[in-house]
């Protein structure tokens, strides 16, 4: 590797200049924004405005509680469910692989959009096919849009549908990096399958099930199309209003701008320290 | 010998009576897509159990046509799509090549920036973005506020740094001893060489750009400057629509990606697996 530095930049300049403009400067602005009284033009700067009006907002504190509810219990029962995932697809006893991994991936290609309105028509009160299914095993039908925690489980059901697979690739990824030969010795030396996997398996996995949380949460964090579109803005009555639908009923509905740029601040503050957490919580011992 | 055969046996089919159900339940939303896209309205809105596909596709259709003009909605995301992916690979891989090839001031700020932004929330930068192209610029309802804006993505530069230093040395070295460019060297001996990550990355991209929603909800509000799943998301919600219609739509944009991922497993898993291997 030589040092070049003319030849370098010329190389990452045009990445940089994307980078420049629409992520640094927007990163320090919607900082500066959210100091500004937004809603009169000229806009002014008034430093407790939207900060003081966050910190005595009832929407703003039901977003915020909705949105780590749906952290706290989506993202571990979907990190869960694709260890399991991928640890069955890695096993050498499965037959027909091809379909099983066709199964939990697909959801990775289909957009937000398209998967949504599907989960709106299967999860309709009177005409959709779970509730059909539940009354034909004589289990009464369940009300998905209009009572909050229905509606909280629909949502958390959606994205980890559409998710789960995606984490099980990153997951069976690292698996498959797991060189064969300590396998072979633990078999040998007779632990069991089971004993394998929690004390070879996990402990070898971890950063890369730290990613995978990572990269959830974050994703999780901003929830938006999902209530949006599924449970319809929120609904019923807010119970399923995250802080990416505040963001985007302030920020382009009522275009307070300055408003929703505290919201959003807010958002990358829990991200960081949910980041930071986590990767104290997972260090190497030393 | 025979009762650890019969054991793997047992093991196996346990596993098959688990994972099968499990494989049904994740297929089943798919296969509804499907199904729904060809009932009529009153076959969707109605009390029976249909779990098998209609022949009324062709009709949903035309719903879909007359509620949204979706053929138009899918050329601007065709076209975008494609656009964003060529320009995108080419700028995630030159940047990708300066970081794996090149030692050089400010190269440790670079890359800590980069991955710093991984876990850095796109809601804090999407305010000012969406004022500086709609207003500043005055590029909404363009196709370059859908491209440019989102050509900024760090696990692709980063999957590129990886792809590029893991090759020899000697290779690039032989042809500066004959006084070869460096970015003759990049375009015909690196980017040839990096051919499966190059697919790898361009699908991943194809498909981010083609199932974008939030910001082209945002920028591109005009009906007809919306892309698909903008103009399909319009629908959902009204009262008097064709659902027939917009589970064609859902299709439309679904089962193309389906036979992409069905032909191109192998890039599309390496593409997302990337994140995993540092």
């Amino acid at each position: 590797m030589r040092n070049r530095n003319a030849t370098a930049y010329r190389f990452l300049t045009p990445y940089l200049l994307i980078f420049a403009i629409f992520w640094v400067w927007p990163i320090i602005s919607s900082f500066m924004i959210s100091f500004q009284a937004t809603r009169t033009v000229p806009w002014r700067f008034a430093p407790g405005f939207n900060w003081g009006r966050l910190i005595g907002d009832p929407a703003f504190f039901n977003a915020l509680k909705n949105t780590l509810l749906i952290l706290v219990i989506q993202v571990p029962v979907m990190i869960s469910l694709a260890l399991v995932m991928a640890v069955l697809l890695n096993s050498p006893l499965l037959k027909a692989r091809g379909l099983y991994r066709f199964a939990f991936f697909a959801p990775v290609v289909v957009g937000e959009v398209a998967y949504s309105a599907v989960f709106r028509l299967m999860f309709n009160l009177d005409f959709g096919i779970i509730n059909k299914l539940l009354n034909s095993v004589g289990l009464p039908k369940i009300d998905w849009f209009s009572n909050v925690t229905p509606a909280m489980a629909l949502i958390m059901i959606a994205v980890t549908w559409r998710w789960a697979g995606y984490n099980a690739i990153i997951l069976l990824a690292g698996m498959q990096s797991i060189p064969e030969d300590v396998y072979e010795a633990a078999t040998l030396d007779r632990v069991s399958k089971f004993k394998q996997f929690f004390y070879i398996t996990l402990p070898l996995l971890k950063p890369v099930i730290v990613f995978c949380l990572v990269l959830s949460i974050i994703g999780t964090m901003q929830l938006f199309t999902e209530p949006f579109l599924i449970t319809e803005r929120g609904g019923p009555g807010g119970g399923t209003e995250t802080l990416g639908l505040l963001l985007y009923r302030q920020g382009f509905r009522s275009l307070n701008f300055g408003y929703a740029s505290a919201v959003a601040y807010t958002m990358a503050g829990l991200a960081i320290a949910i980041t930071l957490a986590q990767l104290w919580l997972t260090r190497e011992p030393k | 010998m025979s009762s650890l055969s019969s054991a793997r046996l047992g093991r196996s089919i346990a596993l098959h009576l688990f994972l099968t159900p499990l494989a049904l339940v994740w297929l089943f939303p798919l296969w509804m897509m499907v199904v729904f896209s060809t009932m009529p309205d009153n076959g969707i809105f109605s009390p029976g159990i249909e779990l098998l596909p209609h022949g009324n596709f062709i009709d949903n259709f035309n719903n879909l046509q007359r509620d949204t003009n979706f053929v138009g909605a899918i050329g601007i995301s065709v076209s975008v799509a494609v656009t964003y992916t060529i320009l995108s690979v080419l700028l995630t891989s030159m940047a990708g090549w300066a970081l794996a090839r090149y030692q050089f001031f400010g190269k440790g700020v670079v890359v800590a920036i980069i991955l710093g932004t991984i876990t850095l929330p796109y809601a804090v930068v999407l305010i000012p973005q969406f004022i500086m192209v709609a207003r500043d610029f005055k590029l909404a309802n363009t196709w370059v506020a859908l491209i440019v804006p989102p050509l900024f993505n760090s696990l692709g530069v980063l999957f590129m740094r990886q792809s590029f230093s893991m090759m020899p040395d000697d290779l690039f070295d032989a042809a500066r001893v004959e006084g070869v460019k460096e970015w003759r060297i990049f375009l015909f001996v690196a980017l040839p060489l990096a051919r499966p990550m190059l697919a790898a990355l361009a699908i991943i991209l194809f498909l981010a750009s083609w199932n974008n929603y939030l910001w082209p909800l945002l920028i591109n509000s005009q009906p007809g400057s919306m892309t698909a799943p903008v103009a399909l998301g319009t629908l959902i919600g009204l009262t008097k629509v064709s659902w027939g219609g917009i589970m064609a739509g859902a299709v439309m944009l679904t089962v193309p990606m389906l036979v992409v991922f069905v032909l191109l497993q192998r890039h599309f898993i390496a593409g997302i697996a990337a994140g995993a291997v540092k």
